[in-house]
Formats: structure tokens, sequence, C-alpha cells
């Protein structure tokens, strides 16, 4: 999953040195920036944020679907559910690593996440209430997810450029696996049929604001931009998901719930509506329909395995001291 | 709660196929046992190798970015180093 409304750091008016021409060089030639090389204050800021809150979107992700695993319709389909979501837990631990090498640990982000310092992607506070929901997450979510996230293969910071390309190859079984239940419910019984409709109707404007604002109200763009750590606007990256998206809709026998929904033959492109903005800002200030429950459940599963973590290390300890005694 | 961290190890693969151990990413774990295990289960979820290498990332001793020049800027003059730099004369085979 990915990040979204991330505000660059402004710090930077300071740094102008000798250093600093160096990077920007770097950047120009598309020399990846690495851990020990200098760079501005503000480039790291921003990418930490950045790569946090998209390691925290992983990990919060896996709650929604995991609310299907125990009553997945099949044994095939649990079982692909469980290697989906262990996914995506290797995904916030690429991304965290990804984020320590600019000099935080993971345990303080994990306190950012859960003092509410540091934000998810907003599409994980939606609830899943079908199984059909699955479908729709590994199609919609995850779709949207890839088109964000292949560009960021070939972002200036090395370390989340070569995350970016791992999660990249996992995330597009993920995007088929929905598909695929997708598929088996528009296809099936009338009532299967509506099931899948009704997870389209309810995933599609949330999956269409995962790109966050639109390019007029995201001023900050264009400093990520330039340091090529966002490579494409949010606007631009939404349509190539709204362009992409509708066919796959149409094999489905599926309606987008969009009335504004055509083809442009002048732009070659879907024109859309507008989704609703004031609920996209509501979620991101926590007043989604499940932003408590999910920060509650993360906090529950770090208090709840605080002991296995201290007895692991304890037990480390142990058999060093014994090694040595 | 302990604020004791676990500390970082950097994971190598080796794929079936020849090749050397080859950098993978990281994570953390308490001691070396846990370290491949969860190695195992992160990085190796799609057959990606037949051999793991797991080793504490403070045991790595890397080159300082300050000292590139003075490091690998002088190959940079040393075509001579590499088969292409030679002319082979023309019919002659297998050089």
């Amino acid at each position: 999953m990915y990040t979204q409304l991330v505000q660059p750091d402004e710090s930077s008016a300071g740094d102008a040195g000798p250093e600093a021409s160096v990077f920007e060089d770097k950047i120009d030639r598309a020399v990846t920036i690495e851990p020990t090389d200098w760079m501005p204050e503000a480039y790291r800021k921003t990418l930490l944020r950045q790569i946090s809150q998209h390691a925290h979107s992983e990990i919060v992700g896996m709650l929604p679907e995991a609310n299907w695993l125990t009553r997945a319709p099949s044994l095939e389909r649990k079982l692909i559910l469980l290697a989906k979501v262990q996914d995506e837990g290797g995904h916030g631990l690429y991304l965290y690593s990804a984020a320590e090498t600019l000099g935080t640990s993971r345990d303080d982000m994990i306190d950012a996440l859960l003092e509410k310092r540091a934000k998810y992607s907003s599409i994980f506070n939606y609830p899943t209430l079908t199984w059909a929901d699955v479908g729709a997450i590994g199609w919609l979510v995850d779709g949207a997810a890839i088109i964000n996230q292949i560009p960021l293969t070939q972002c200036s910071y090395g370390p989340y450029a070569r995350a970016m390309v791992r999660i990249c190859k996992e995330e597009s079984f993920h995007q088929r696996q929905g598909y695929d239940v997708m598929v088996t419910l528009a296809r099936g019984t009338p009532e299967q049929h509506a099931m899948a409709q009704d997870a389209l109707d309810r995933w599609w404007w949330p999956s269409v604001m995962m790109f966050g604002p639109p390019d007029a109200e995201s001023a900050h763009n264009e400093q990520s931009m330039r340091w090529k750590i966002k490579l494409f606007s949010n606007d631009a990256l939404r349509q190539k998901f709204v362009d992409q998206t509708i066919p796959q809709a149409d094999a489905l026998g599926l309606t987008i719930p969009d009335p504004d929904l055509r083809w442009n033959e002048a732009t070659q492109h879907y024109d859309f509506g507008t989704p609703d903005w004031s609920e996209f800002y509501e979620v991101i200030r926590g007043n989604g329909p499940c932003n408590r429950e999910r920060l509650g459940a993360r906090r529950a599963a770090h208090e709840d395995g605080a002991w296995v973590r201290e007895a692991a290390l304890a037990y480390e300890r142990k058999v060093r001291e014994r090694a040595t005694a | 709660m302990s604020k004791d961290i676990w500390p970082l190890w950097e994971v190598f693969v080796r794929s079936a196929h020849g090749l050397a151990h080859k950098h993978v990413g990281s994570l953390h774990a308490p001691d070396a046992e846990m370290a491949m295990l969860n190695a195992r289960d992160v990085y190796t979820r799609r057959n990606e190798g037949v051999s793991l290498w797991v080793v504490k990332s403070t045991d790595i001793v890397a080159s300082e970015p300050a000292a590139n020049e003075a490091l690998f800027d002088a190959p940079k003059d040393k075509s001579y180093r590499y088969p292409t730099y030679f002319t082979v004369p023309k019919g002659v085979k297998h050089l």
C-alpha cells in the first residue's frame, strides 16, 4: 500500500554548501542517494515521513483483510489470503528497514503510529463487510498501490527504491488474487454478482482518493518531485488508475458508481466525477468508519506482544552469558 | 515496557543457479537463530534461494563515501585492463 498527503519538510533554506551541489548533481544524473551520503535535512525528514507512512499502511492494511481469514469461503481462498496478508507484513518490514537507514528506529516509528503522530493510508479505515470486499481490496486498492509504487522503484533514495522492487513483484499477486475473487463472484449466482457490485460501490471512491488530494490543492508535490521521491502527480496517477480499471470492471459486468464517467475521444482518457474530498479529510483527521478500531487493534497487538519481544531478548542474554561463563 | 531493541541483521540469499549470495534486505531479531528463521519467513517465500546468510549490521565494515574518489577513481583511466582495449588483427580467432 502506500502514502498520501506527505507534507515535505521545509527547513531546508540553510542547505547550500558544496555538499548540497554534489547532492543536487546526483539527483539530476539519477545517481541514487545512499544512507551514508550527505543529504539535505529536509530531504531526509520528508523521506522518513513518506517511507514510515508507507510502512504503517502495510501493517495497518493487514487488519481489514485479516478480518476474513477465518471465514474465507474455501481452504484454497484461505491459504491465498493468508499468503497475501503475510506479504503485507513483509512489505512493512522492508519499508521500516529502509526508513531506519535514515537514522531512526523501528520502535520510534511504531510509537509515532500508536501515538497518532504518524499517518497511514486513509483506505484502511473502511470496513470489510463481506467476502467480496477482500476481492475489491486486492483488485482496486492493490491495483492503485501498484500504480503508485512502480514509479517509486526509480526514486532517488536507494534503500526505498530497492524495497519497492521487491514489493512490486509481490503486489501483482495481490491484485490478481483480488480480481480472481471478483471474477468468481461476478460470474456466480445473482446474489454473488450483487455482492461484487456492492463491494465495488463502496470501495471505488475511497480507492480513487488513495492518490491524495488534487494537484491544485497539494502545493507540496513540487519539492518532492524535484527530489525524485515522487515521480508523477496525484492527478496523473489517478487518471492512470481510472483508465486501466474501467475495462476491468466492464469485463466483470460490473458498473463503476460514477454517473460522470465517460470516454473522452479528444483526450483518449476517461473523464470522471469528483470524489467527496470532505470525506477524505475527515478520514485523514481520524474520523473514518474504522480509525479507532484499527489503531486500537495495532496498540493491543503491540502491547500484548511486548512480553514476547522481551523474553526473546532475555533468552539471548542468558545464552550469551552462559557461553562466556 | 522495555526499550531494548532487537539488533538489525542483513540478509543474503544465494539462488539455486550458482550465483553468489546477494544482499536482499534487513530485519530485526534478538539472536542469530531467530534472525535465520525470520529471514527464511520474509525473504524466501517464493523459492528465492537455497542458502541464507544473516550478518549483524554492526559487523559490516563499509567504505566511506568521502573516500570514493581515492578508492574508485583510479581505474577510470586504466582502460587497458579491459580486453576491448586491444585491437585484434583481422581474421584472428578465439582471442
